[in-house]
């Protein structure tokens, strides 16, 4: 009955955490070569989406939460903005979870990409509201593309851990 | 097995449930944050405690990871360098041709100018003193541009210092902590920035927004701007010394103005953090917020002030305090030109801090002409 256990918590919670803190730090690097800087795509939306999918969970909200502060202490923006936009793209996966159940990955791939433009819209509309100025579109829409490339890694997850609760096959 | 036969299928709901409240709990946690933030304000005491804790343990996190970094980019500008040396050496020559013209301007510019200010017996701003510090973070995205850099309180460093590199003003200081400072750079959506356009002295504000070349609003004047104008800070404010280059102005593709950086040339790996103090800091606010009461106006049947009387002395050097050294006291506009009073202004000899230190400070003028318009000014 082995499968029938629970999943653990820092199998599927804390390592990928440590994992995109880890590569959010990398990336955050000055590192520039021949005028073209590093990427810097949102690692932490992989777990948003990713996380979702695998199970409703109590501590996946929380764990989102921290990874969001992580990041608005971390990039220098207003605090609490990350956290409510990483969380508005878990809800919105977490809401899609039933429709997306069987169905291929291009289907998952569109709904990452929807997921993680929501998240970017709403960061928009907060930013807006913030600073009294809108945010360059042009540099939203690199960062949504550096972001959507991230996807084979949300996929990865899943398959290891979409199964690993029979609860919630 | 199907779903229907799942024995432990039931536990979804509840679960599911509880995940919900859990990510409402969350959202509502993460508003409250939001709300209660401070960053953009320009005090000390809006970057909080956790910001700073956080900042501390980043910056040599961040020294360290960027070190590979670093290494790599100076590997690859040393090989640039080694294969382009023949082409940058003829570049290098016609520069210094070029530079020799502008050195001797330089210098024919900077004697006349010196001179007018001894005439107008002008204030000059004092040199800022600086400290240099090395960037070990650095964020590019839409809604936060800022960097960590591995200089703070230790070394002096203030909120709402400038930082400049080599090549023009990157932003300003917006937290300070133990060995590290957190730098809003100018393309920060929360980023406003005073500047002048060098070739007609509009002004504008720069305004971040995220991109790579910030815009320019409230431009001022008839046709203000040309494309390849430069930029400057323009002072105004007192927050950032005037004449700190920004950058060049561009037409952007929306139609705005927008400003290619200056300090976009090069990477920003050491920047200067200019430990300029902000007008509104340096100045005796409580002094300059002092208001003299105005003398009696006298009426047609009052009896001429002959003799000294003990206020008198006051009333005279009122005006003579709160103008600043050097200049030619404002007379009252009722006040009758008498022996007596202008005997009472003449010596001035309350002088006040401000003034003390206004004097000290222009050293470099000549006593002569300073106080001849003075005295002129009470006899006339």
């Amino acid at each position: 009955m082995s499968g029938a256990r629970p999943l653990e918590p820092w199998r599927w919670l804390g390592i990928p955490m440590l994992q995109a803190i880890v590569a959010t730090l990398a990336l955050g690097v000055p590192f520039r070569m021949f005028t073209l800087q590093l990427p810097e795509p949102v690692f932490p939306m992989v777990l948003a989406f990713a996380w979702a999918v695998i199970r409703p969970s109590i501590l996946a909200p929380f764990a989102i939460l921290i990874l969001g502060l992580f990041l608005d202490v971390f990039w220098g923006g207003p605090l609490g903005l990350w956290a409510l936009c990483l969380l508005i793209a878990y809800g919105v996966a977490l809401a899609g979870r039933s429709m997306m159940a069987g169905q291929g990955r291009l289907i998952f791939f569109v709904w990452y990409s929807l997921v993680t433009a929501t998240a970017l819209v709403a960061g928009y509309l907060f930013v807006m509201l913030d600073a009294r100025s809108s945010p360059g579109v042009v540099a939203m829409a690199w960062q949504f593309l550096a972001t959507i490339v991230l996807y084979p890694f949300a996929q990865r997850l899943i398959d290891l851990f979409e199964d690993a609760d029979v609860r919630f096959r | 097995m199907s779903f229907r036969d799942n024995p432990l299928g039931e536990l979804k709901v509840p679960l599911t449930w509880a995940a919900a409240i859990a990510l409402i709990v969350a959202v509502v946690a993460a508003t409250a944050i939001l709300l209660s933030d401070r960053r953009e304000i320009f005090k000390s005491q809006a970057y909080g405690v956790s910001r700073k804790a956080s900042d501390t343990v980043l910056a040599p996190v961040g020294n360290v990871l960027s070190v590979p970094g670093r290494w790599t980019g100076q590997g690859v500008e040393n090989i640039k360098d080694y294969f382009a040396a023949g082409s940058q050496n003829s570049e290098l020559k016609a520069e210094l041709r070029e530079m020799k013209q502008w050195r001797d301007t330089a210098i024919a510019l900077r004697d006349e100018n010196a001179r007018f200010r001894n005439l107008l017996g002008l204030k000059t701003d004092p040199p800022i003193a600086m400290v240099a510090a090395r960037v070990v973070t650095d964020s590019r995205g839409p809604f936060a541009d800022t960097r960590l850099a591995n200089a703070g309180r230790e070394r002096g460093v203030k909120v709402g210092n400038p930082v400049m590199s080599e090549n023009g003003l990157v932003g300003r200081v917006i937290g300070v902590t133990e060995g590290a400072s957190r730098v809003l750079l100018l393309t920060d959506i929360a980023s406003r920035t005073p500047v002048m356009i060098g070739r007609t002295n509009a002004r504008a504000i720069l305004t971040g927004d995220g991109g790579p070349n910030p815009r320019l609003d409230y431009l001022r004047g008839r046709d203000p701007i040309r494309d390849g104008d430069r930029l400057l800070t323009s002072g105004d404010g007192g927050v950032v010394p005037r004449g700190l280059p920004v950058g060049t102005a561009v037409k952007g593709l929306d139609g705005r103005w927008r400003v290619v950086l200056a300090s976009d040339r090069a990477p920003i790996d050491f920047v200067r953090i200019l430990l300029f103090e902000d007008f509104t800091q340096v100045i005796n606010q409580q002094e300059l917020s002092q208001t003299p009461v105005p003398p009696p106006t006298a009426g047609p049947g009052a009896t001429p002030l002959r003799s000294q009387s003990p206020d008198a002395g006051d009333r005279a050097s009122a005006p003579a305090k709160l103008a600043p050294a050097g200049a030619t006291p404002s007379k009252p506009a009722n006040a009758q030109p008498k022996p007596a009073e202008s005997a009472a202004v003449k010596p001035a000899p309350s002088k006040t801090p401000s003034a003390a230190k206004a004097s000290t400070t222009q050293s470099d003028t000549p006593p002569k002409p300073k106080a001849k318009p003075a005295a002129d000014g009470v006899r006339n």
